[in-house]
């Protein structure tokens, strides 16, 4: 298979599962299975790209052209290559977990869940393969719309508020920040094709750069940065495999990547270094960093404390890129992986448990790692991971990123790194120290393990951090074009 | 109707061709008495129907021939102009044409279930042939050269209009209300619109509008001129629905049959906007100082008043069908701002943005007639949760809605980026921030709209079944060009830019319409 025709069916099998939801809405298995297959064959068609352009970098296949002078077009290089990876790997975990959280917690609508899970992902793959700023744009706005029948899925007056908020935040920062940053652009460098190095050298200069970059970090709602953070929090309300995959792998991955997109190919790393534009950014990233771990001490409901650690590990992406320098990028992509690994695991635990106990609060699982040991035991691990303890994925990403504040002499991030780091352990750990070492007889009696459809994904992509930590080095290699490097 | 000169007759008895420009208008002008004298009602819809049809077919015809510039002057009676009718069809106005006639011709399928539901079977006859005759007026307006033939056209349509919005008598008696005030605000427009023309008789000595524009080049900005343009704008202004001129509208809307309110959405206005335009840059110039302060300092803000007071008043409507009417509003904001910028795309944006507003808001409205149809209104609160029992109408006007929004991939995009790109460009970049951050208001309204149909459920007494197949082809028809003309915009750029080329050349184009007509007396 070339790799043209790949890049079309990394789109087209979600979207085909899409439409097989809709037509098989009511043969259960028959439907989900052939989700199941989809999810397996894009990872296959995922994996036959890396297999065909290893870490090159492809020319844009342009479909068709939509206003003079802009193509949607597709390409393949590293970054676009490993989000799809980590996306079209985790949809499969991802949609085991979800068949067993659906049905064991009665949830209503699965076709149309299922459906629009399916969209999403295949709105992922747009954003991820998309050669310019304007195809990006355009996936972009699509996941938005197809996630949010999946934030509003349970019809209450608190999701619909809650999916009101998405929208808006997202909808509104992207229509009124990121389309002026983008037809800005367009003014100003007569394209928008994805070039390393920046396309925007010599054609803007002082102050203007550092607004621009302000229109694109804003505008990109979805990386969560203060103090547009607000939705990440309010789309809790979704059934939790939509906060595992949609929220810690493919909306707020997808906001990040978009960043690093821009950092690295729309401005340029040398060009943000040179003009300092990105100083400003920086710092708004260590104080989002700071101030979201804050919050996430004092929040008892679990999926919102993981909600705003979300927002504080996503920072670190839009920190890496803020730094302006080779290691930081490195650092930024790697965090994508390791984090999303992590998150994952996370929220799927927190699923497991709500499947289990039907209990939402921290305070309430006194002594539940007892009787949920492989739940509690992923989490731990998961959690780990978050704070970035070796032999876990996460301890890598965050060494890049302070080597390259140790770079460019900025002393104080590598202690707001640090300093996360301690928070972390603040809000993670207390939840399994509460679980195993303390008791409530309220939770030793008929409570056991979610069905193994719950417990098996979070342990598996727990086993994941341990193995991502021993090949952080071949993903470093594998991204080393993005920053320049051999 | 086409009488030609002794000589050429036999060339053109064969030339099917050459007739086109008079067809567009002969057709639908004799089909609606046709209506009425044939007086069956069997055939009413059936000839209606073909009567769009075959100007579709034209329009489709005349935008082929100009598509990449140049222009067919017709000569109505054989008459040369400047003294004779002259039908002039260019880029800008085939474009306008192709638009107005497709969308009539797609209303009319609607139609045909939304009209036996909403309007009493006697009168269906006397609707269609209103309904032809409201197109002919508006074809026309757009079609001709002749400025006061455009007073004629301008007033066939509008007294049309009023017949058409009172039919929504029996549904909301409140319609004859609505149809009276735009009556006498048509009027007072309209004797404002042939006042203009009048000073301009007075000054020029002609009414044939490529020698207007000549000898208005020739003698300057006196204050004759001066006075006739506040009177042609302000007149066509009331037509077009420019804020504070407005107040017809909504009410209009609301209350017309929702067939009316769908075509008159999409194209009445549009025509009269063309008109502003065709006035604006062929008849005056806007290198008239005059002109370009009007434009600056009375035209744009009222326009972007338009767009946040409009989108605003929206938010808070609880009838669907007044929601759209004042979205319209701030629509017609937008087009007037590509208008006052006075680039190439700045008009680009306006004439693009004509275009696809058409196809938007005629898909929304279709959308309500098809929910008024089951539910028997417009109500927020009695179309709730019809989205679950009606899902391919529902899914239609979300996308319509999203395209109101301005969401990529639909064609209401694509507007608004050649907004925003116009204003980038002339380098007024907070008249781009106010183009973004009002159409966050239309996310507001659009969003109350989605979430309404979709996450409540639906009122006791509605009918609780998905509209019949002779709306949702429409429907569809609407929602997958509003789709593809927001990816692929050769056809919709591409005219609107050779149109924005031939407006903003000015005089020039008209000029030499005269002279080659004189020269080719033959």
């Amino acid at each position: 298979m070339d790799t043209t025709t790949a890049i079309f069916l990394s789109m087209l099998i979600p979207a085909g599962a899409t439409l097989t939801n809709i037509l098989f809405k009511d043969y259960e298995n028959l439907r989900d299975s052939l989700t199941f297959a989809a999810a397996i064959a894009t990872f296959g068609v995922v994996l036959t790209i890396l297999w065909n352009e290893g870490n090159g970098t492809t020319e844009a296949v342009a479909l068709f052209e939509i206003l003079p002078g802009i193509d949607i077009a597709f390409n393949v290089e590293p970054l676009g290559l490993l989000f799809a990876i980590v996306a079209s790997g985790l949809w499969i975990v991802t949609h085991v977990y979800g068949l067993g959280y659906m049905r064991g917690n009665n949830e209503k609508h699965h076709a149309r869940f299922f459906a629009c899970f399916s969209f999403a992902i295949a709105s992922v793959m747009g954003i991820a393969f998309a050669a310019n700023m304007f195809t990006l744009f355009l996936f972009y706005e699509l996941l938005t719309l197809s996630t949010y029948p999946l934030v509003a899925h349970k019809g209450t007056p608190e999701a619909i508020r809650g999916a009101r908020t998405y929208m808006g935040i997202l909808m509104g920062t992207s229509i009124g920040l990121q389309l002026v940053a983008i037809i800005w652009t367009w003014v100003l460098a007569g394209t928008l094709d994805f070039t390393l190095g920046g396309i925007l050298a010599g054609k803007i200069s002082g102050p203007m750069v550092a607004v621009l970059l302000a229109l694109y970090a804003f505008g990109i709602g979805k990386a969560a940065l203060m103090p547009f953070h607000r939705w990440l929090p309010a789309a809790m309300v979704a059934p939790t495999p939509v906060s595992a995959l949609l929220h810690a792998v493919a909306v707020v991955k997808a906001g990040v990547f978009t960043m690093l997109k821009v950092g690295v190919y729309i401005f340029g790393i040398d060009f943000l270094a040179e003009t300092g534009a990105s100083l400003w950014l920086m710092w708004l990233a260590a104080f989002t960093i700071i101030a979201s771990s804050v919050i996430a001490i004092t929040k008892d409901n679990l999926k919102a404390r993981l909600a705003y650690s979300t927002i504080s590990q996503l920072s670190y992406i839009t920190l890496g890129m803020a730094l302006a320098t080779s290691m930081g990028v490195l650092g930024g992509g790697l965090q994508i992986a390791m984090h999303a690994m992590g998150k994952i695991t996370l929220f799927m635990c927190a699923g497991s448990i709500y499947v289990a106990t039907h209990k939402t609060n921290v305070s309430q699982m006194t002594g539940l790692g007892r009787v949920m040991p492989i739940t509690f035991g992923a989490f731990l691990i998961g959690a780990l991971s978050i704070i970035g303890l070796p032999p876990l994925g996460g301890s890598w990403s965050k060494w890049l990123l302070i080597m390259g504040a140790a770079d460019t002499g900025q002393w104080v991030m590598i202690g707001v790194l640090m300093l996360s780091s301690l928070l972390n352990v603040f809000y993670m750990l207390p939840i399994v120290a509460r679980g195993f070492f303390l008791t409530d007889p309220e939770n030793t009696g008929p409570v056991s393990e979610a069905p193994w459809l719950c417990w098996f994904p979070p342990a598996l992509t727990a086993f994941g951090t341990i193995v991502l930590f021993f090949y952080a080095g071949t993903i470093v290699e594998f991204l080393s074009p993005i920053a320049g490097g051999a | 109707m086409a009488i030609v000169e002794a000589k050429e007759i036999s060339h053109v008895a064969l030339s099917l061709r050459e007739q086109l420009p008079a067809l567009q208008i002969v057709i639908p002008l004799v089909a609606a008495p046709l209506l009425v004298f044939l007086g069956t009602r069997r055939l009413t819809w059936a000839i209606t129907f073909i009567a769009s049809a075959l100007a579709f077919a034209v329009s489709i015809a005349l935008l082929w021939q100009v598509k990449d510039g140049g222009f067919l002057s017709y000569r109505l009676g054989g008459w040369a102009p400047p003294l004779g009718i002259e039908y002039r069809v260019d880029a800008a106005n085939a474009f306008v044409l192709f638009l107005i006639s497709g969308i009539s011709t797609v209303i009319l399928l609607f139609a045909y279930d939304s009209v036996k539901a909403e309007i009493a079977a006697r009168h269906h006859t006397l609707f269609y042939a209103s309904y032809l005759l409201c197109l002919t007026g508006l074809l026309g307006l757009v079609i001709t050269g002749d400025a006061f033939n455009a007073f004629v056209f301008l007033e066939i349509s509008s007294l049309s209009t009023y017949a058409l919005i009172s039919a929504g008598a029996g549904r909301d008696k409140r319609a004859l209300t609505a149809a009276y005030d735009y009556l006498v605000m048509g009027t007072i427009g309209a004797t404002f619109f042939v006042i203009g023309l009048g000073f301009l008789y007075a000054a020029t000595g002609t009414l044939n509008m490529a020698d207007l524009a000549e000898r208005i080049a020739d003698q300057g900005a006196s204050r004759t001129v001066q006075t006739a343009f506040a009177f042609i704008i302000v007149g066509i202004g009331m037509k077009a629905a420019i804020y504070p001129l407005h107040l017809w509208l909504p009410n209009a809307y609301t209350y017309a049959p929702s067939a009316v309110t769908a075509f008159l959405a999409a194209t009445a206005t549009k025509a009269a906007i063309f008109v502003v335009l065709r006035f604006s840059f062929s008849v005056f110039q806007p290198q008239f100082t005059f002109e370009s302060l009007t434009f600056e300092f009375v035209v744009l803000p009222l326009a972007l008043l338009a767009m946040f007071a409009a989108s605003f008043i929206a938010i808070f409507q609880t009838d669907l069908k007044r929601m759209l009417a004042y979205s319209s509003l701030a629509q017609i904001g937008y087009m007037l701002l590509g208008i006052a910028l006075l680039t190439e795309t700045g008009l680009t944006a306006t004439i693009v943005n004509l275009f696809n507003h058409g196809i938007t808001k005629a898909l929304l409205f279709m959308g309500v007639g098809a929910l008024v149809l089951r539910t028997n209104s417009s109500f927020l609160y009695r179309i709730q949760g019809m989205g679950r029992v009606m899902p391919l109408t529902a899914a239609a006007m979300v996308v319509g809605g999203l395209s109101l929004i301005g969401v990529p991939g639909t064609a209401g995009f694509i507007s608004k980026w050649m907004l925003v790109q116009a204003a980038l460009e002339k380098g007024w970049w907070p008249i781009a921030i106010l183009v973004v951050l009002s159409s966050l208001l239309a996310v507001m309204y659009i969003w109350r709209m989605i979430e309404i149909l979709y996450l409540s459920s639906p009122v006791v007494g509605a009918d609780k079944r998905e509209a019949p197949m002779t709306m949702i082809i429409p429907m569809w028809i609407m929602a997958g060009a509003v789709i593809y003309f927001g990816l692929a915009t050769d056809i919709t750029i591409g005219a609107a830019e050779t149109a924005a080329q031939g407006l903003l050349a000015g005089t020039t184009g008209m000029v030499e319409t005269v002279q080659s007509a004189t020269q080719a007396g033959k």
